[in-house]
C-alpha cells in the first residue's frame, strides 16, 4: 500500500522539526542585530558582547559547574554502592525499601523534594547548628540527593546485563572482594560510570526548581539567572550563552556516537 | 594444582576490616549502609519533616511558622494545626482544588498529544535501516542533554506575538494569533520537552516486535492498517504505557512550563505551591500541599506503575 511509505517518513520529520526548529531558531537569532531577538536586521555578535559583559551570567556559569561536578561526583560514589548492594548482594534486611527509596526521587516531583530539603536544613540548623544557613553547600546536598537516583538505575542495569562467572572465577582463585570490585568489576561497568556521571553532571546543571528553595544569598546557580531574565521577556545575552552550551553538548553527543558505532562495528568484525 | 585463598586476616586492607568489625560494620555492611544512610537523611526524613511543619501555622519571625513543641512552666506541650489541611479543601475561591484538577488535565491532554506526535516517530525509527536508526535515535536524545529551561525558553521566542511563528504567517498575510501565556502554549511546551522521554521506552519495545507477526498478518490478507490496530499497537502497549508515565508524572508537578508559557490562568499545583511559599511566605501551607500532592497524585502514580509492572513481569 502506498500511503503507508510516505506516512511514516513525513510523520517523523514533523517531529523532528517540532523538536529542532525552537532551538535552530534560538542559535540564529542569537547573531541578530535587533535587539527584539525575534526580528532579523542583520549579523551582529553583540549579544555575545553583552553576555561577556554580563555581572552575573559567566560568574554563575562557573559556579553551576563546579556544583554539578561535585554533586556528580558524590552521587557516583553513592549509587554505585547503591547499585552494588541491589544487584550483587543476595538478600539483606531492608533491601526492597532500599529499592523503593533510591527510585523514588525519579518520579518526585521537584517542587516537593525542593521544599523538603529546605525544610530539613532549616530544622538541622535549629537542632545542632549545620548546616550554617543556606549555599553551596546545601544546594550540593539536594543535587547529590537526586542524581544518586539517575546513577544508581544506569549501573544497575549494566550490572545486572553482565556475567556474574567473571567475578565468581576471580574470587574462586583467592582475590577479596575488594579486589574482585576493583579489577574485574570496575572495568566492565566503566561505560556505565561514565554515562551516569555524565546524566547526573546534566541534571544538576539544569536543576532550577530544587536549587531555588535551597540557595542562599549570593549562591545563585545558572538556571536561578537565566529564569529571572527570561521571565520578563527576551535577553540576547541569554541566546548567546543557550547558542555556547547547545554547541558543547551537541559536538559531545555527537562524538560520543560516532565512537559508540565505531565501537560496535569494530566489536561486530571480532 | 590448587591455590590457597589467603587467610582474611593477611590482605593489605585487613587493618581497614579489622576497624569496621570493631564498630560492628563488615565491608558488604559499609556498602549498604553508606547511600542507604544518605537516602535516609536526606530524602526520607525530609519528608516527614514537611509533614511536621504543614501542621504548623504561619508566623512572623525566622524560621516563619510556630514551633510544634512548646514548654511551658515545665511541661512539653504538642501543639498540631489541621487548618492548612482543611483549607485546602474548602478554600472559598477554590483555588487549590483547582489547582490540582488542572495539573492533572493539563498533564493527562499533553501526555495524548504526546502519544499521537511521539508514536508515529518511534514507529519510523524502528523500522528505519540500519544505520539510519542510531543516528536517529541520537537525534532524539540529543535535546535532552542540553538545558531544559533553555529549550522552554526557545518555545517561548517561537510562539511569542512577535515570534517566529507568527512572523512566518504574516508573511501569507495570516495572524497574528495569541498562543503565549495560554493553555494551549503549556501543552506545547510539555509535550515538546518529554517527547524524547516517551519516544525511548516505546521505541525500545517496537524495535523488539517481530516481524514474522506482521508478515503472517499480511499473508492472511489484513490491511497494513489493520495489522497496525490488531497486533502492532496490542503488543506495544507496555511501551506506551511507560512512555505516558514518563510524560504524565513530571507534567504535573511542572513549574517550569506554566511559569514560562503559561497565562495567570493556567494555575498549577507546582506553581501554587511555588508562590506560596515565596510570595506569600506561607511555609506551613506550602508544606500541605506538598504533603497533599504527594498522597494525591505520587503515591497512587506509583503504586499504579508498580502495578503495571508487575503485570508485565508476569507475562513475561
Amino acid at each position: 500500500m502506498g500511503r503507508n511509505r510516505w506516512f511514516l517518513p513525513l510523520a517523523a520529520s514533523v517531529g523532528f522539526l517540532f523538536l529542532y526548529a525552537p532551538i535552530l531558531s534560538l542559535v540564529i537569532f542569537s547573531f541578530n542585530a535587533n535587539r527584539l531577538v525575534t526580528v532579523w536586521s542583520g549579523f551582529s555578535t553583540q549579544a555575545y558582547a553583552d553576555l561577556w559583559a554580563d555581572p552575573q551570567l559567566l560568574p554563575a556559569t562557573w559556579l553551576s559547574l563546579q556544583i554539578a561536578a561535585v554533586s556528580a561526583t558524590i552521587a557516583l560514589v553513592l549509587g554505585t554502592l547503591c547499585a552494588v548492594a541491589l544487584v550483587r548482594f543476595r538478600r539483606f534486611r531492608g533491601k526492597t525499601v532500599l529499592q523503593a527509596t533510591v527510585s523514588a526521587p525519579l518520579v518526585m516531583p521537584d517542587v516537593i523534594t525542593g521544599i523538603a530539603l529546605l525544610l530539613l536544613f532549616v530544622t538541622m540548623q535549629s537542632l545542632i547548628g549545620w548546616p550554617q544557613g543556606r549555599g553551596v553547600l546545601t544546594i550540593i546536598l539536594a543535587h547529590s540527593t537526586f542524581c544518586t537516583a539517575y546513577v544508581t538505575v544506569v549501573v544497575q542495569s549494566r550490572l545486572a546485563d553482565f556475567d556474574m562467572s567473571l567475578e565468581e572465577a576471580a574470587m574462586d582463585l583467592g582475590a577479596s572482594p575488594v579486589r574482585v570490585f576493583f579489577d574485574i568489576t570496575l572495568p566492565i561497568i566503566a561505560p556505565a560510570l561514565v554515562s551516569g556521571w555524565l546524566l547526573a553532571f546534566t541534571l544538576s546543571l539544569d536543576d532550577l526548581v530544587i536549587a531555588s528553595f535551597v540557595s542562599g544569598p549570593g549562591s545563585s546557580t545558572l538556571p536561578m539567572i537565566i529564569f529571572s531574565k527570561v521571565r520578563l521577556g527576551v535577553a540576547p545575552e541569554v541566546n548567546a550563552l543557550a547558542t555556547i552550551i547547545i554547541g558543547v553538548v551537541a559536538s559531545g553527543v555527537v562524538l560520543a556516537t560516532i565512537y559508540g558505532l565505531r565501537q560496535s562495528a569494530r566489536e561486530k568484525q571480532a | 594444582m590448587t591455590r590457597a585463598a589467603p587467610p582474611p586476616s593477611q590482605g593489605r586492607l585487613a587493618w581497614l576490616r579489622r576497624a569496621l568489625a570493631a564498630v560492628g560494620l563488615s565491608g558488604r555492611g559499609l556498602v549498604i549502609a553508606a547511600p542507604a544512610a544518605w537516602l535516609t537523611l536526606f530524602f526520607l526524613v525530609p519528608l516527614g519533616v514537611v509533614f511536621g511543619i504543614s501542621l504548623a501555622t504561619k508566623e512572623f519571625g525566622q524560621p516563619p511558622y510556630s514551633d510544634l513543641l512548646t514548654t511551658e512552666d515545665g511541661t512539653v506541650q504538642l501543639t498540631l494545626h489541621l487548618s492548612n489541611y482543611i483549607r485546602i479543601f474548602t478554600d472559598p475561591s477554590n483555588i487549590y482544588i483547582n489547582a490540582f484538577l488542572s495539573s492533572i488535565r493539563i498533564a493527562a491532554v499533553s501526555t495524548v498529544f504526546a502519544i499521537l506526535i511521539g508514536y508515529p516517530m518511534a514507529y519510523a525509527i524502528a523500522r528505519a535501516p540500519d544505520r539510519w536508526r542510531n543516528i536517529l535515535l541520537m537525534l532524539v536524545i540529543l535535546p535532552f542533554w542540553t538545558s531544559f529551561l533553555l529549550r522552554v525558553y526557545a518555545l517561548s521566542g517561537f510562539l511569542r506575538g512577535e515570534g517566529v511563528i507568527n512572523n512566518t504567517l504574516a508573511v501569507f498575510g495570516l495572524g497574528p494569533f495569541t498562543m503565549m501565556q495560554t493553555d494551549f502554549a503549556v501543552y506545547v511546551g510539555i509535550v515538546y520537552s518529554y517527547l524524547p522521554f516517551f519516544i525511548l521506552p516505546l521505541y525500545t519495545n517496537l524495535v523488539k516486535l517481530d516481524p514474522s507477526l506482521l508478515e503472517a498478518s499480511a499473508d492472511l490478507g489484513a490491511r497494513p492498517i489493520r495489522t497496525f490496530f490488531s497486533i502492532t499497537l496490542p503488543l506495544s502497549m507496555p511501551g506506551v504505557i511507560a512512555g505516558s508515565m514518563l510524560v504524565f508524572i513530571p507534567a504535573i508537578g511542572e513549574f517550569v512550563i506554566p511559569s514560562l508559557l503559561g497565562g495567570p490562568g493556567t494555575q498549577m499545583i507546582g506553581r501554587i505551591l511555588w508562590d506560596e511559599f515565596f510570595s506569600k511566605t506561607n511555609w506551613p501551607r506550602a508544606a500541605a500541599l506538598a504533603i497533599s500532592m504527594l498522597v494525591i497524585v505520587v503515591i497512587p502514580i506509583m503504586l499504579m506503575q508498580r502495578a503495571q509492572n508487575a503485570v508485565v513481569e508476569g507475562r513475561r
